[in-house]
């Protein structure tokens, strides 16, 4: 609820595993709020849901959370921390192997860029730190809010590969953008939002 | 999981060099302002000096607890620093233990700047450095309870004094007794009491308290 409104209304949404779903519409269509709620940052107000199997209106939020990764198109770590520090705090917090890391920044083509601080990084490189944290996570659940904003193409070729990969070892995808994607490599269900309600699949 | 959060705040301070250049020349003019009010004569040989160091000190603690709290709500940082599962109890720690580190240093800073500006007697103030330890790292866990309380408030620049002043007033007065007694002689321990006794209630309200706060 915003303000006395309903965020999300009448939503009715099976995810299966291993897929990518894509909530295309405006500002305002309810799409980052769908997000937040599969990500357990809300709660349910009202109706019924389950995701990873946990009862959204009972779930512990944090429990939920711990399975789920999230990256928001503002980016998604510590600006004042260099590419290495931020993913060696993420990497101590879930108790992984510090010696991933170079696997994970050379998978990101970010090895270059170890050293740079965060806020110094371009739109693009920063996206890919963004994707550094959540590939160090591998979650079963991957919630990304408008990652191909302010993308170059090869950006998004290089996201769009990165995403593939991740669908196919099993995890499942949530994207949020304003139009549907145009990708050669992904072959994504759409799903159409408007007024905090699906109103349209392709 | 403490030590881990208190490292990523107190390197993120030393990055940033906020604390450096902007909260640490703050408190000194503050503190050079507050001779001068108080006129050549007086700040010879002043009383006020413990409770001008504690009030400049409670105007740095706000900027500092503001900016421990504006680096975790930063757009986009909060909901994936969320994802990570990170023990509550463990972040107040290391946030509170990061802030207790920086107060140390400024007051550091502070405590020099009075014995040359308002000549507090070096011996007194050496001697009031266990109480100002004690009373900072209450200051410092208050702070931090409060500053999660607020930070997601439209205007948490302004509501963090308004809720934060009432709870960091019997520790200014507990702070500015204890200081004063080690100068001109008195009550040291008992004021200094409360200090260790604000600290113990603190601790453990914000180990209780900081997951349905951060929740809220």
């Amino acid at each position: 609820m915003a303000g006395g409104f309903p965020l999300l209304s009448g939503v009715d949404l099976e995810l299966s595993s291993s897929s990518l779903t894509v909530l295309v519409g405006a500002n305002g269509a309810g799409k980052t709020s769908l997000l937040r709620l599969l990500a357990g940052l809300i709660g349910l107000s009202a109706g019924e849901g389950s995701v990873l199997g946990l009862d959204l209106a009972t779930v512990d939020r944090r429990q939920l959370r711990r399975r789920v990764g999230w990256l928001g198109h503002e980016g998604s770590f510590y600006d004042d921390l260099t590419v290495a520090e931020n993913l060696t705090f993420a990497a101590k917090a879930l108790g992984r192997p510090l010696d991933t890391l170079a696997t994970v920044l050379d998978r990101v083509d970010l090895i270059g860029r170890r050293d740079t601080v965060a806020k110094q990084l371009s739109a693009g490189q920063r996206r890919r730190l963004g994707l550094a944290w959540l590939l160090l996570r591998r979650p079963e659940l991957w919630l990304l809010d408008e990652p191909y904003a302010s993308l170059d193409d090869d950006g998004r070729t290089f996201f769009d590969a990165l995403l593939g990969e991740v669908v196919e070892h099993g995890a499942t995808v949530v994207v949020s953008a304003h139009d549907p994607l145009r990708s050669a490599q992904l072959r994504p269900r759409s799903l159409l939002m408007s007024g905090g309600r699906i109103v349209g699949e392709s | 999981m403490a030590l881990l959060v208190a490292g990523k705040d107190l390197r993120v301070e030393r990055r940033s060099r906020v604390l450096l250049w902007q909260v640490v020349p703050f408190g000194v003019m503050a503190l050079l302002l507050s001779g001068l009010a108080l006129g050549p004569n007086e700040a010879g040989h002043s009383s006020a000096a413990p409770g001008l160091f504690y009030l400049v000190i409670v105007l740095v603690a706000l900027l500092i607890i503001n900016r421990s709290h504006a680096i975790e709500t930063t757009a986009g940082t909060r909901a994936s620093v969320a994802t990570l599962g990170l023990d509550p109890a463990g972040v107040f720690l290391g946030k509170a233990a990061a802030l207790a580190i920086e107060l140390w240093l400024t007051a550091l800073v502070l405590l020099a700047g009075s014995v040359v500006v308002l000549h507090t007697a070096l011996h007194g103030t050496l001697a009031a450095v266990p109480s100002i330890v004690v009373t900072l790292g209450a200051i410092a866990t208050a702070g931090t309870l409060y500053g999660a309380l607020t930070s997601d408030a439209n205007a948490a620049a302004t509501l963090l004094p308004v809720l934060s002043l009432p709870a960091f007033a019997p520790l200014l007065i507990a702070g500015e007794r204890s200081f004063t007694s080690a100068l001109h002689g008195g009550a040291l321990l008992e004021w200094w009491i409360i200090s260790v006794v604000a600290l113990a209630v603190y601790l453990a309200l914000g180990i209780l308290l900081y997951g349905v706060l951060e929740e809220s």
